[in-house]
């Protein structure tokens, strides 16, 4: 069977289970489709919240960006996953007693405030809309090189399908399609790992295999890394940061940006009771770090992979490195793996001076000695996960796997992002503030519309993405940090908080942050518009406008009881819902107004 | 009913006293060990690197699966010794 036949037999299997489940999970009322029913097992809702969660990010580029930055990168893995942390113990519970289905319910119920409302549907869809495009166009390249067929039929193809299961099944559908694509994608991210660890170190599991010995050469594999790139003169894997006020705050803006996210809040609204919201976030985080602790093993391992390959002598050195640098593989020699992806455009080589030889460096450094003219050769990134079987010589029934897993990660947070932006619409716009008055019938109609407006929208911006698709984690996370999440903290923390000072916070959060993004990356991300060089040396106290959602988030908590402590107290109804929150007595499951 | 209030209150100073000391820890490990404090971990070897590269990729994390599950639990607890649970 060709390798194209194998993907296809894949994909298709996942497509179908897919569709299966959305025929099973059909919505048959306003809460099934927000909520599904209000009754998901606080485990399955923890592996749905981890589908939901797991991105095509997580799942394609991840590893890549540990692979380049080794330690550094660091900060994506504690962010992604300490965001949880506080979730789980500052909103999740609290919001889940509330009781009610959207995040700007909350806000506005909270703040008594239709401004408040709507300032938190704003900066939910935003920051929804903006993360979703990174799903449409990670699916599409997903399709493209998988199944070969061009990256706009990949974009339609993952919008039909989402469409079919989003539009008749909402949350209840969505719900069930994550938990069997969570499966599929773990399964496919862990199965290469474990062959790799084995085939390097001899131990079979990813996250120990990472701090053993690389049997070749005999030392630890950390170590071995770091000496084939420093040979290469390029960073080691595991060199310390200098900036650490910058990478401080750049965690620090993941998690509350994690925290702060109306797509991951939404799931712990589908469990009984608040006692399962607190249990689901941490069977969301178990599910979550089965993929994070194996992602660094698989970014150092694939990196050491692909050094060796470039460079054979290099394997079963201790010391000679310069000696084996001088040996780089022939580039008519590269592997098969090497001219699939060199078809995608995704690994270049030029051959600079001419020695037929592959020089693969850091170009930034000077080997004019060793005769070498240039890096001749560029790896994108995104290409290590999905290369890795390959790289590997695992056989065809794991890329085959590995195809299914990408589009599965894809697919299931285009979902959950998609349900955020529908219901912050026909919920929160049509019901509460536009025509209270409507049926069910005729809002679940309008939350569908809705849906599939937002799909269409999502498909739109996947197929021409415009120039910001790739600055939208400083964006979502920016706008979720810097806006949402101290507004519900402070909501629930604080019964002295009125509407005054939680929208002045916001929007002061928020209005920051954008500013302090658009100085360094162009005024609506627009290309050469920036007001200043996106260097570290321009930036106020090294602070990358990557890292400002958590300075954001401090401007947003200081303004707001700045604001609160001179303006009138919250009417008395107000504190007793603060604290009605407060406590899990009396909690029913979800329930519509 | 004042006795209700009263007791509600101490559940919540309970909570957010058990919140406080679980986010001591996760800054801890996460801000503490795996960025700040790792030049001072330096000196202790782990497969190849330091403390602090573990606990970057690795412990933090493990450390927050736990921090969950044991405030879920402590939670628990604290829902039926104040009689608020569900």
């Amino acid at each position: 069977m060709s390798q194209f036949a194998i993907n296809l037999l894949f994909v298709g299997a996942s497509f179908a289970l897919y569709i299966g489940i959305a025929i099973w999970a059909r919505a048959g009322s306003t809460k099934d489709f927000y909520v599904a029913g209000g009754g998901v097992h606080p485990i399955t809702n923890g592996m749905a919240t981890a589908a939901d969660w797991m991105s095509a990010a997580s799942f394609i580029s991840m590893a890549g960006l540990l692979a380049s930055g080794g330690y550094a990168n660091s900060t994506f893995l504690m962010g992604w996953t300490g965001g949880f942390v506080i979730l789980a113990m500052l909103l999740a519970p609290y919001l889940r007693k509330f009781g009610k289905f959207t995040v700007p319910d909350f806000i506005g119920d909270r703040f008594y405030s239709n401004t408040a409302r709507f300032v938190a549907i704003v900066c939910l869809i935003i920051a929804s809309v903006t993360y979703v495009i990174g799903q449409m166009t990670g699916a599409g390249v997903a399709f493209s090189r998988f199944l070969e067929v061009s990256n706009t039929w990949g974009i339609w193809l993952a919008a039909l399908i989402v469409f079919l299961y989003a539009v008749f099944g909402g949350m209840k559908g969505i719900t069930y399609t994550q938990v069997a694509q969570y499966i599929v994608l773990i399964v496919a991210y862990t199965i290469p790992a474990v062959f790799i660890a084995f085939q390097l170190t001899g131990n079979p599991i990813p996250m120990f295999g990472m701090f053993s010995t690389h049997t070749e050469s005999g030392i630890p594999l950390l170590q071995k890394l770091d000496d084939v790139v420093s040979a290469l003169g390029f960073q080691d894997y595991t060199a310390d940061v200098d900036n650490k006020l910058n990478m401080v705050l750049f965690t620090l803006s993941l998690m509350v940006g994690t925290a702060g996210l109306p797509h991951v809040i939404i799931r712990f609204f589908t469990v009984p009771k608040v006692s399962d919201a607190r249990w689901s976030a941490g069977w969301a985080l178990v599910f979550i770090a089965l993929l994070y602790l194996t992602a660094p093993a698989v970014g150092s391992m694939a990196r050491l992979n692909l050094m060796t390959t470039v460079y054979p002598e290099m394997a079963g050195q201790v010391e000679n490195y310069e000696e084996a640098a001088q040996t780089p593989i022939l580039y008519e020699e590269r592997p098969d793996w090497f001219r699939t992806w060199e078809d995608t455009g995704l690994i270049t080589f030029n051959d600079l001076n001419n020695d037929g030889r592959i020089q693969f460096y850091n170009d930034a450094a000077d080997y004019a000695d060793r005769g070498w003219e240039g890096n001749e050769l560029t790896v994108n990134n995104d290409i290590l996960v999905l290369a890795n079987p390959e790289i590997a010589n695992l056989p065809g029934w794991v890329i085959g796997l590995i195809a299914a897993g990408g589009i599965a990660a894809a697919l299931s947070t285009a979902a959950g992002l998609l349900l955020a932006i529908s219901s912050a619409i026909s919920h929160d716009l049509i019901k509460t503030m536009i025509n209270p008055n409507i049926s069910e019938k005729g809002e679940m109609l309008a939350a569908r519309i809705s849906m599939g407006g937002a799909i269409l929208l999502a498909t739109y911006l996947g197929l021409n993405p415009p120039g910001f698709a790739a600055q939208t984690v400083a964006l979502a996370f920016g706008i979720a940090g810097a806006s949402l999440f101290p507004a519900l903290m402070m909501g629930i923390f604080s019964t002295r908080m009125n509407n005054v000072g939680a929208i002045a916070g916001m929007l002061s959060g928020l209005i920051c942050t954008l500013l302090y993004i658009f100085t360094y990356l162009g005024w609506f991300f627009i290309p050469g518009t920036n007001t200043l060089a996106n260097t570290p040396d321009n930036w106020i106290l090294g602070i990358s406008p990557l890292s400002f959602g958590a300075v954001g988030a401090m401007i947003n908590f200081i303004v707001a009881f700045a604001v609160s402590s001179v303006t009138a107290k919250p009417p008395q109804e107000i504190r007793e819902l603060v604290e009605s929150v407060r406590y899990p007595k009396g909690a029913g499951t979800a329930i519509n107004h | 009913m004042a006795d209700d209030k009263s007791n509600a209150a101490e559940y919540w100073k309970a909570n957010v006293r058990l919140i406080f000391g679980c986010l001591v820890v996760w800054a801890f490990v996460s801000y503490g060990c795996a960025i700040l404090f790792r030049p001072l971990l330096a000196s202790i070897p782990v497969g190849g690197t330091d403390l602090g590269f573990w606990f970057a990729q690795q412990g933090s994390i493990l450390t927050f699966i736990v921090l969950i599950f044991f405030y879920a639990w402590r939670m628990n607890k604290l829902d039926q010794k104040f009689g608020l649970g569900e």
